[in-house]
């Protein structure tokens, strides 16, 4: 049986290069944790945020489960081995938090591809062909050995992966993975995602909507702002015979507005008329 | 507590969750699955729910009721899938010191979750037909729909027990 998979944005970078907090960079309106944040709740994980111990009254960061950096290990490994150190019988499910143009496809993608037996599972970078460390699972017997690794005095767990067995995929999305470190960086990010490009998102049918759409859920791409711009698009799309004015909108499983902006991996589900009892 | 359950509801162990020697009084609400409807002869019901926010709008309805009415302990229990004739389709027991505060939370608790959690449930007819309670007719007529969602009084489906 594979470990449970939990998934943990790693927030406790010093985004020296950038020059402010990664984490909280907007783009399209939504930070870069949230974003992180929301693609891991749309797949259905619990997710916890790897902080420096200066970090955990943010209110960026309050608002999730937190997991401390130890303090003794340099980058990325920190959070790894934090996460592992919290719950040692946990695969995780690492992002990093400046990957802008990540989708749901690639982590899809990732976890239906996911080897337990492995180290870990990872992509290969579209522009090296190295693995992407910072958007990978890993088992709990590799964050082990990741430990030995930093106690051996190295730190890098892309040279980590390359060592280890690591199960290697290609990107579905060879853009996904494009990271942002610098401002030019992020103003050519800002470029493409902020003049109303296309989003996607998970959409779940119940009931009559899923009678009249033909299907129980299914990735959308979008370039609806909100929630009742998405329903009208899909309503002409299926023929949806309910008006807005008689559902609710739900987004990541909570009641939400109409208004409410939507974000890239979020989870939708349209309420009809409900009839319990 | 709220939960969801794909088997038979079993009155009866579900009630052994609430005993309390603190409290004095129990009171229990079962839905059951009825063979007609506004007219229509049902033969079986489908329900199915959005579990994850159902759960979550559930656990805050008991926790209102807990909070409004000071009782004890308090549990919903709605069952999905396909339902036969006389099958439980919704279980709500309380238990509180008092009587009173008992049945008036086990009402409040049927009450709003019948609003408020998302479950939906398909009627099929004995005429072959089959129809989404609160979904088909309003979808024809908009403002009809609004007086029933305000008036559910007719789609009851369910006796009350021990009343």
């Amino acid at each position: 049986m594979s470990a449970p998979l939990r998934g943990l944005v790693l927030s406790g970078g010093r985004s020296t290069r950038m020059r402010q907090d990664k984490a909280a960079l907007a783009i399209s309106g939504v930070s870069q944790l949230q974003r992180a944040a929301g693609l891991l709740t749309g797949q259905g994980l619990a997710v916890s945020v790897s902080v420096r111990a200066d970090q955990t009254s943010d209110p960026l960061r309050a608002r999730y489960p937190q997991i401390i950096d130890a303090g003794d290990v340099q980058g990325p490994a920190a959070g790894l081995l934090a996460a592992h150190s919290a719950d040692p019988q946990a695969a995780w499910l690492v992002l990093a938090c400046d990957l802008p143009h990540l989708d749901a496809l690639t982590l899809t993608t990732l976890i239906a591809a996911r080897d337990a037996s492995r180290t870990a599972t990872a992509f290969c970078s579209s522009s090296d062909g190295l693995p992407e460390p910072l958007c990978a699972i890993y088992e709990p017997a590799g964050l082990a050995a990741l430990r030995n690794f930093v106690a051996g005095g190295r730190s890098c767990p892309r040279k980590f992966l390359i060592q280890s067995d690591t199960l290697l995929l290609a990107q579905p999305n060879p853009e996904a993975l494009a990271n942002v470190n610098t401002p030019e960086e992020l103003q050519a990010a800002r470029a493409v995602l902020d003049t109303g490009a296309a989003l996607t998102l998970r959409v779940q049918y119940f009931a009559l909507l899923r009678d009249q759409a033909g299907r129980s859920e299914e990735q959308v791409t979008t370039t609806a702002a909100t929630a009742a711009q998405l329903y009208s698009e899909l309503a002409v799309r299926y023929g949806f015979t309910l008006g807005s004015e008689s559902l609710k909108v739900a987004i990541n499983t909570e009641f939400a507005e109409w208004s409410a902006p939507l974000a890239a991996g979020d989870t939708v589900v349209f309420i009809p008329p409900v009839a319990g009892g | 507590m709220f939960r969801f359950t794909h088997e038979a509801v079993d009155g009866t162990a579900l009630r052994s969750e609430l005993l309390d020697h603190h409290c004095g009084g129990y009171a229990s609400f079962e839905g059951w699955v009825r063979n007609h409807n506004e007219g229509h002869a049902v033969t079986r019901l489908e329900y199915e729910a959005f579990e994850p926010l159902g759960i979550k709008e559930g656990t805050r309805i008991i926790n209102e009721a807990i909070a409004r009415f000071g009782v004890t302990r308090a549990l919903c229990v709605h069952r999905v899938g396909d339902l036969q004739l006389g099958d439980v389709a919704v279980w709500v027991g309380v238990s509180s010191p008092h009587r009173d505060e008992a049945f008036k939370a086990c009402r409040f608790i049927i009450d709003e979750v019948k609003h408020r959690v998302p479950i939906w449930k398909k009627e099929h007819y004995a005429n072959g037909d089959t129809g989404w309670v609160n979904c088909e007719r309003c979808a024809a007529d908009a403002h009809a729909h609004d007086l029933k969602a305000h008036d559910h009084a007719g789609h009851d489906h369910h006796g009350h027990q021990g009343d």
